[in-house]
């Protein structure tokens, strides 16, 4: 779990240009979306592909997201559970 | 139309890494791509807008340009009715082809949302307007060449039917690597008269 | 004294019917241009989309002409031009502008992305291509604005001609359903799963579809169908992709309109909205409505019989609009049921008999950009 979560952390600074970001910044607990990392909501749409592009996870309900992209921690349980690659 | 005088009140340009203001170098880099010179403009002008390494590359000219042109002329405290009127030669077509590629593979087909939404070339508009809060007209237009006399004319007729206080003007082709970027800022105030030679001679310079 | 402007002659090819008399008649059936589509080589799974039977297209337009050579698109704007050109009579002079609205253009020819292609692909050189087929003499103006960029080149000619700089202008907007906008509407989870219900409780997003439409901006008031009165084209400043929660940018363009007009917001007998289905577009757009004290004005959205047709999109609802018009008609906003929006507007739920005065259309797009541009009756 530590792992996915540091790969994670690497991947949606990359993804999302977050180029004044690093790894440290980031805490498992911080809310991504809003004041924390402040992601929008091409963000989201991005971490989608992400989800089914890396994780092979297909989300139908974009409204889904809000609650799997709360922070680092979530995603990483999330994908955990239900990831086919 | 009460068709009053309008002058050119500054200019830029970007292009081999090097950016312009009112005909001085005020930012140059050694020979280097286009994502590593803007970044280092970025840097240099201390723009503080991490949204900035968001937006693909012709929205970052287009937003370099205004950024420069902009920063002293704007007033945070009350309305800038400063409109956009842009054009360019090859629209968004640098970041459609990026697009068709991640769709072209059927074995890797992941189309992406955040480099499909830069597909319009106005979306550099969107971005400028942001910045610096500008609910103002704004309309993107396409041309084989920069086009002075299109450009002088339509900025006179938002100027002349006071839709607009001050047009910012802009040139901004970006393609494979190539750029060019020409933008600046016409009102009815000021010493060097808007005219199409004068546009035509600062764009060529 | 300022030049009066109007739009004289009109013409759309869409799936609905290759003149404006069709598509009207079809409208007023309550006959949709949205079908379900299966075709792998666009997206992999069914989609719905309004899309121009290419059977049809190829023989309408080997009618106008033998050449070759032209692809769908060209094919289309071509139909939609070649009849207002030929009835004007005009002579295209330096006084004849030519404008395009197109988001798109030819970006199929990416598939193959040969260096002639890749030239194909270029905005002004589809331009070119159309110019040099009907031989307009002025250099082509392309407005690439999102999905305003149809009703914002109403705009511009409009102002081109106030400004004395032509007298005429040709204006073509057209778009073609490919799997680039596919996709990338999908990418976007904008894509509605059943055709598009704008306004509905239970939109759920955008269908698209495709057109060419043509008309003639003109200074003179000869067989005027309607005419040009304000116009305003602001942006939200507010997000790249969605639209401003308050509709900022919307609210002030139709207030610009309305201030060059002279005229107030009650005085709007009919509005055309924009209206993708989208649940934030259409939010938005109520919202803008209310704040300016529209929300009795009739407003439709033609969406559900097109889909959203993008560049085209502005300047086809534009052209049914005047026709609503002329012939006192108010036309069923297709796909509506119960109302979804926050905000109360009133939705035409049945085509209906009306006169009207002033017409306003609006859109709003990508980029955060707005357009609107207010019509009066030719008396």
């Amino acid at each position: 779990m530590e792992a996915l979560k540091q790969e994670l952390k690497e991947k949606i600074i990359a993804v999302l240009n977050l180029e004044d970001i690093n790894l440290e910044d980031i805490n498992d607990n911080d809310p991504l979306f809003g004041d924390g990392l402040g992601l929008d909501s091409i963000d989201a749409l991005e971490l989608i592909v992400m989800l089914d592009k890396d994780y092979g996870i297909k989300l139908v309900d974009p409204k889904e997201g809000k609650v799997i992209f709360q922070s680092i921690e979530t995603m990483g349980n999330y994908i955990k559970e239900n990831r086919t690659k | 139309m009460t068709a009053k005088k309008t002058y050119i009140q500054s200019f830029c340009s970007i292009q081999n890494n090097e950016i312009i203001l009112n005909g001085e170098t005020v930012f140059n880099t050694e020979p280097t791509v286009f994502s590593d010179f803007s970044k280092k403009a970025y840097q240099n002008f201390e723009m503080n807008y991490p949204k900035f390494f968001k937006m693909d590359s012709l929205s970052k000219l287009a937003f370099l340009g205004a950024e420069i042109l902009l920063r002293k002329e704007i007033d945070a405290t009350k309305e800038n009715n400063i409109a956009l009127l842009f054009a360019n030669k090859s629209s968004s077509l640098d970041t459609d082809v990026k697009f068709q590629n991640s769709i072209s593979d059927k074995e890797n087909y992941y189309p992406s949302p955040a480099v499909f939404v830069y597909t319009l070339p106005n979306i550099c508009l969107g971005e400028i307007s942001i910045r610096h809060q500008l609910k103002s007209e704004n309309s993107f237009f396409i041309f084989e060449a920069f086009n002075p006399v299109f450009m002088v004319n339509y900025a006179n007729v938002l100027l002349n039917t006071k839709k607009a206080e001050k047009v910012l003007c802009g040139w901004v082709e970006y393609y494979n690597e190539e750029y060019k970027a020409f933008l600046y800022l016409v009102g009815t105030e000021g010493n060097t008269e808007h005219q199409k030679e004068t546009v035509e001679k600062l764009y060529n310079k | 004294m300022i030049r009066e402007v109007f739009i004289t002659e009109t013409n759309c090819i869409t799936p609905i019917g290759f003149d404006v008399a069709t598509n009207v008649k079809n409208i007023d059936g309550g006959i949709s241009g949205i079908q379900l589509h299966q075709n792998s080589l666009l997206m992999k799974d069914p989609f719905y989309a309004s899309i121009i039977d290419e059977e049809k297209l190829n023989t309408a337009f080997a009618k106008v002409t033998p050449a070759q050579n032209y692809t769908r698109l060209e094919k289309m704007m071509i139909l939609a031009l070649q009849p207002i050109v030929e009835k004007s009579k005009l002579i295209l002079d330096a006084k004849t502008a030519f404008l395009l609205s197109t988001t798109k253009g030819n970006i199929t020819a990416l598939e193959n992305p040969t260096e002639e292609n890749i030239a194909k692909a270029h905005l002004h050189q589809l331009a070119k291509t159309i110019a040099d087929f009907f031989g307009f003499a002025t250099e082509p103006i392309v407005v690439s604005n999102a999905c305003v960029s149809g009703v914002l080149a109403i705009s511009v000619a409009k102002r081109l001609i106030q400004s004395g700089m032509y007298d005429n202008a040709f204006v073509v907007a057209g778009d073609e359903v490919s799997e680039f906008v596919l996709s990338g509407f999908n990418s976007f989870q904008a894509m509605s799963d059943l055709p598009c219900k704008p306004y509905s409780k239970n939109r759920n997003g955008v269908t698209l579809g495709e057109a060419a439409v043509a008309v003639l901006v003109s200074s003179n008031k000869e067989n005027a169908k309607i005419k040009i009165i304000g116009d305003g084209s602001i942006n939200d400043a507010n997000h790249i992709s969605g639209p401003s929660r308050t509709g900022e940018g919307l609210f002030r363009s139709i207030e610009s309109a309305l201030a060059e007009a002279e005229i107030n917001p009650n005085q709007i007998d009919y509005i055309s909205a924009h209206g993708t289905a989208t649940p934030f577009n259409d939010e938005m757009e109520a919202i803008a409505f209310n704040r300016l004290g529209l929300e009795d004005v009739p407003v439709n959205s033609l969406k559900g019989y097109y889909g959203h047709t993008l560049g085209a999109s502005g300047l086809l609802e534009t052209v049914i609009g005047i026709q609503s018009v002329l012939e006192s008609k108010l036309f069923a906003s297709f796909g509506f049921d119960e109302l979804g929006v926050s905000q109360s507007i009133n939705i035409i739920k049945k085509s209906e008999t009306k006169n009207s005065h002033y017409f306003l259309k609006t859109a709003s797009g990508f980029g955060g950009c707005n357009t609107v541009v207010l019509f009066e009756k030719v008396s």
